[in-house]
């Protein structure tokens, strides 16, 4: 659990929340009809191609734009393991500590890598790709808190008595 | 050590001094949820195990998304939106009065010093009256419907200075494309704005909201404007002492300091496909246009509407081009018809489609295909916004949209 190592998909800088999940998208019933239409207008055959496991590595400002939830939840039901990027949008940052999808703030294994490629995370700890080592730092306890609950929704049922 | 407006504001709320980078868990005033995410916000209310909300009479429901319905499901966020306003009691709901960020301050909903949550990024807007606002995904909206809490990061603030006088067709949505072109598009990430100086002074409360509606799109968690005499006639109150000190004090630390000259600014767009692509209009020049599109929560009031009009008079909409204005509110609608805009928006050629989100987030009225070009006066560009990922939109003033929709291109005015 506390390290895992994946695919990884490589994608840019700003890619905001509309390009993750488009609004014309965003009123079907549930995250599983919407998966299908994931980063569509950017490529719209990757939604197909990701698997189990896998794990994105972006530039700046992740998930900028429209609050839409279902863009968390939907990267987390492609089977993403985490989201690696040089920064997080506020909304989008907390929306997936909330539904337990973990993100890493690093601005240097992007150099080091390329679509395809294999790396090891090791949570809290480091980012290891092609041998290297890259330290990373460990998210604020409240945040942690809500992550090791499994996300918001099952921490508030534990402050309810439901679990 | 002074403060800055969001510390005072959260000092206010919690009960104790602030500093940036401190989490906080502070009391929310007000919410906000619209129909696209009420269903999600309800089967997640319940979900958690929560059996009322915290305070009925702090939450309000709005629909504008798909108001009126574009496809045959969407009716579905209303029927569940209505349930659960009646089975939690929720008074406050507007069914089709207009978009959720124009009705939480137009209606009263929103004071100077409050804190208010809104599952919409957009919801930094109420800063126009001097509110902490920001957008929360829906989750944490039912967290807050069951507790009346949610923590928070107190963020650093980035304070923008702007003196001296506008120059003529420059409007309030040129400086905040400008500002958002110079910052970047995650340069005010986790970080409040403050807007300070004579020209936002004498600015319209409606202006300033254009300006804090777009903050957001640098990223920002609030845009914070002092509230004055004329955010107390336009909210209808008198201003407490308290709401009259939310103001930077002049030994408040800014992690940063931006100075404008407002006779500086010349009117610019945000070119496909990032709102911080900003460049000015004169360089853009000659571009076909295929519609126009002047309205949503950031250039859909009366203002806007006036200045688009005055553009208009006596003149036509370019043959091939659509001309489409969405009025952000009922009201507004009713206004901008009884001072004759409207009329003179119609003789022109205007559509005018009722209040609503409409063509700003791309799901009805006026989708565009491949290759085509909107000048729009909304806040985001993104692509595949407003149909498919090779539409061409550029955002830009209710001036300069008016103008290029006679032209039938990119022009400057004179």
């Amino acid at each position: 659990m506390d390290r895992f190592t994946g695919k990884i998909w490589v994608l840019g800088d700003d890619i905001d929340t509309d390009i993750i999940i488009p609004t014309e998208y965003l009123a079907l019933k549930t995250v599983q009809d919407m998966a299908p239409y994931a980063f569509s207008p950017l490529r719209p055959e990757l939604a197909g191609q990701i698997r189990e496991g896998d794990i994105i590595v972006a530039g700046k400002n992740f998930g900028c734009g429209s609050s839409r939830e279902q863009a968390p939840e939907i990267i987390k039901a492609l089977g993403i393991r985490c989201v690696i990027a040089k920064s997080f949008a506020r909304i989008f940052f907390r929306n997936s500590i909330n539904n337990g999808l973990l993100l890493i703030e690093n601005d240097r294994i992007q150099n080091d890598v390329k679509e395809g490629d294999e790396i090891t995370v090791a949570i809290n700890e480091s980012i290891e790709c092609h041998g290297k080592q890259h330290p990373i730092t460990s998210l604020p306890q409240n945040l942690v808190d809500i992550l090791n609950a499994g996300g918001l929704v099952k921490a508030m049922q534990r402050r309810n008595g439901l679990v | 050590m002074g403060s800055t407006i969001i510390e005072k504001i959260v000092r206010n709320n919690i009960g104790k001094e602030v500093h940036p980078g401190e989490i906080v868990t502070v009391n929310v005033d007000r919410v906000m949820i619209h129909d696209i995410f009420i269903p999600f916000v309800a089967s997640k209310f319940e979900e958690m195990g929560f059996t009322k909300l915290w305070d009925a009479d702090r939450a309000v429901l709005i629909y504008d998304h798909l108001v009126p319905a574009s496809q045959v499901d969407d009716t579905r966020h209303f029927r569940i939106g209505n349930e659960f306003a009646e089975k939690y009691g929720m008074k406050n709901i507007h069914r089709s009065d207009g978009i959720c960020h124009q009705l939480m301050t137009e209606a009263g909903y929103v004071r100077p010093g409050d804190i208010v949550f809104g599952t919409d990024s957009h919801t930094t807007t109420y800063g126009c009256v001097g509110a902490f606002s920001s957008g929360i995904g829906y989750t944490e909206m039912a967290s807050i419907l069951g507790t009346g809490t949610l923590w928070i990061r107190v963020p650093e603030t980035i304070r923008v200075n702007i003196t001296g006088k506008l120059p003529p067709n420059v409007m309030a949505k040129d400086i905040i494309l400008k500002l958002i072109g110079d910052l970047g598009a995650d340069g005010a990430t986790y970080k409040a704005l403050e807007f300070t100086g004579d020209t936002v002074e004498n600015m319209t409360v409606a202006s300033r909201m254009s300006m804090s509606n777009m903050a957001i799109e640098a990223g920002a968690k609030c845009a914070l404007f002092t509230p004055d005499e004329k955010t107390a006639e336009y909210c209808g109150i008198s201003l407490t002492d308290r709401e009259r000190d939310l103001v930077g004090d002049a030994d408040a630390q800014y992690c940063q300091v931006i100075e404008y000259r407002a006779e500086d600014f010349v009117p610019v767009m945000a070119c496909p496909s990032n709102v911080d692509h900003v460049r000015p209009v004169s360089e853009l020049a000659g571009k076909a246009v295929d519609q126009v599109f002047i309205g949503s929560c950031t250039n859909g009031r009366l203002e806007d509407l006036m200045a688009a009009a005055e553009v208009l008079k006596g003149k036509q909409v370019a043959p091939f081009v659509k001309l489409i204005v969405t009025p952000a509110s009922r009201k507004i609608y009713r206004e901008a018809v009884a001072n004759g805009t409207m009329a003179v928006l119609a003789e022109a050629g205007a559509i005018i489609t009722h209040p609503s989100c409409g063509l700003c987030c791309g799901r009805t009225g006026g989708i565009l295909t491949d290759g085509e070009t909107v000048i729009a006066t909304n806040n985001r560009n993104f692509l595949g916004r407003m149909g498919t990922s090779k539409v061409n939109i550029y955002l830009a003033s209710p001036r300069s949209a008016a103008a290029c929709a006679v032209a039938g291109e990119i022009v400057t005015l004179d």
